[in-house]
């Protein structure tokens, strides 16, 4: 019996936190976007659904543009994690364990900081852009602030290692004998990447993009720091809501859809990557 | 699926005759230049990691004039002596670092025990502990912190170094109860065992025998929970109200300027983490 009872127990402090903490203010965020009102009169429930369509109609560039932001960060991400992570799992021989705490160091910096520093790095007139100006190598009004490059670049800075990890476990446990064996049998060493170790790297992938992807799209920081006002998304557009003009019906309802969109992407995602692997287990 | 099959057959006889031998130079060398690239690239990589965290260190020690810390006037050590310049900036660093370490212990107790519970036990429900936690770990920041913020807002609790703590809970709990779990999953029980036949209760067993075996996950699992605290921004601006932690006044601070101050405590706390996993990181590898 008191076996019985036991992990009821231990779960219940942790677990009492998370639904009071996680998923109760869900279904609290879910009643305040529906209802109407201001800050100053007090907001009433009236099951408004058109807060959803109106706050879609008015913010859909700032939705889209997010979207399009956490793509290409996404890809830019894989682009800059994977060939890292490749050489780290078979090429860094034992200094591997050193060369996967060089990748994370930089993240012991306070990720606004971080991105304060980008700032610093960029300016107009700050260290890198000033002397090649001076130079004549670039234009004087040529500027890296303020562009959806600055924004997509922080994003991917600011998530790389949650592809590099990832990727770096799932190369890491690829079988050397099975590489070896595509040798044995005369493939090229092109054929052996894109026949095994890729196909075989590509979980790590998934989850890379998994992990990256959901925090670029809902990311404000970035946009906030490095952007300027053409690079606005969604997640600035929450914030603004919430803690400037404590509009929360809307941003309750901005906050429920990407939420929703999130998910139904994840699904998707994983619906479309689970069949493809299968097709891929049928052709090996 | 026979397509890449196939034609590979007839080159594996040619190539018994005379081609293997002659195949291994020109992969040996081509080899080396595909590993020099490689290395070449992971090498730019990690540079333009380390870009921004070389101009945070450098800046701390620039001898600036104007408010805005973006160009090198000079090396000067006064801005050590001047850390205390900016109260505000002082209490903020103050708010991180008590709100991580009461978060951290919290997160620790409640997460060590449901770790336990979940590398334990079997139970029912425990799927659903696992999606509840598996939520937690993945939901976005924003979505998090903005339906806190509508709970507190339509309950009338006032945000404030409270519900910051209470948030910061919310989001480690869940990494500290996986990194336990993973612990308990690995352990012996035939030494717990062997401790109950020689006659020690369930508490002296747990104290004496279970908790030193799963003390390097709780330890790793509270390291954890205290970097994500001391760094985290989105949940912490959705819950401070009208408390300011230090990413909090930097974001602040961007518009009209960041003193060095902020780049030397930024470097003092980034020396403190890298001590930390380095430490971490041999000792683990002595323990293995």
């Amino acid at each position: 019996m008191r076996r019985k009872i036991a992990p009821y127990l231990l779960i219940l402090p942790g677990g009492l936190w998370l639904v009071i903490f996680l998923v109760v203010p869900l279904v609290f965020m879910a009643s305040v976007s529906t209802q109407e009102g201001d800050i100053v009169n007090g907001f009433v429930q009236t099951f408004r659904l058109a807060n959803y369509t109106d706050a879609l109609v008015e913010f859909k560039t700032q939705f889209l543009r997010s979207v399009g932001y956490g793509l290409a960060g996404t890809v830019l991400t894989i682009a800059l994690a994977y060939p890292v992570a490749y050489w780290i799992a078979f090429k860094a021989g034992a200094r591997k364990s050193t060369y996967l705490l060089l990748v994370l160091l930089p993240f012991f910096v306070s990720f606004v900081l971080r991105t304060v520093s980008w700032k610093f790095l960029l300016a107009d007139d700050g260290i890198l852009l000033q002397p090649l100006k001076g130079l004549g190598l670039l234009p004087a009004d040529f500027h890296v602030l303020q562009t959806t490059a600055a924004v997509i670049g922080g994003l991917a800075y600011n998530y790389l290692p949650f592809m590099i990890l990832p990727i770096y476990v799932a190369l890491e446990r690829v079988d050397p004998r099975v590489v070896e064996a595509s040798y044995d049998l005369y493939a090229s060493r092109r054929d052996s990447f894109t026949k095994i170790v890729l196909p075989l790297s590509l979980p790590g992938v998934f989850a890379g993009v998994l992990m990256t992807f959901v925090p670029m799209t809902s990311d404000y920081v970035n946009a906030s720091i490095l952007g300027g006002p053409a690079n606005t998304m969604i997640g600035n557009i929450i914030q603004t809501e919430y803690l400037v003009n404590n509009d929360y019906p809307v941003g309750g309802a901005l906050s429920f859809t990407l939420m929703a969109a999130m998910l139904i992407g994840i699904f998707v995602y994983a619906k479309a990557l689970g069949t493809e692997n299968v097709l891929e287990a049928a052709a090996r | 699926m026979s397509g890449p099959i196939s034609p590979a057959l007839p080159a594996r006889s040619e190539g018994a005759a005379g081609l293997a031998p002659s195949a291994g130079p020109p992969r040996r060398r081509r080899v080396r230049w595909g590993d020099r690239l490689l290395f070449g690239y992971t090498w730019l990589v990690l540079v333009w990691l380390f870009a921004p965290i070389a101009v945070m260190i450098a800046f701390g020690f620039n001898d600036t004039k104007s408010k805005s810390n973006v160009n090198w006037q000079g090396f000067t050590l006064k801005w050590w002596g001047r850390l205390g310049d900016y109260p505000e900036l002082t209490n903020a660093v103050v708010n991180s670092i008590t709100i991580a370490l009461l978060a951290t212990v919290i997160t620790t107790v409640l997460g060590t025990l449901m770790g336990i519970a979940l590398g334990r036990y079997r139970f029912r429900g425990q799927a659903v502990t696992n999606l509840v936690m598996f939520a937690a770990i993945s939901s976005p920041e924003l979505v998090m912190g903005a339906s806190l913020l509508s709970l507190f807002v339509s309950l009338g609790v006032q945000t404030g170094y409270v519900t910051i703590m209470l948030a910061h809970v919310l989001f480690s709990v869940s990494f500290v109860a996986v990194t336990v779990r993973a612990r308990v999953v690995g352990l012996d029980g035939s030494i717990e065992e062997a401790a109950r036949d020689l006659g020690a209760s369930t508490w002296i067993t747990f104290w004496r025998v279970t908790f030193p075996m799963i003390l390097p996950g709780v330890v790793s699992g509270a390291l954890l929970a205290f970097a994500l605290s001391i760094d985290d921004f989105v949940i912490t601006q959705f819950t401070s109200g009208a408390t300011v932690t230090f990413p909090l006044w930097i974001y602040g601070a961007v518009r009209i300027g960041v003193p060095p101050q902020v780049n030397i405590l930024g470097t003092l706390i980034f020396a403190v983490g890298v001590v930390i996993a380095v430490v971490n990181t041999f000792t683990s590898r002595r323990r293995t």
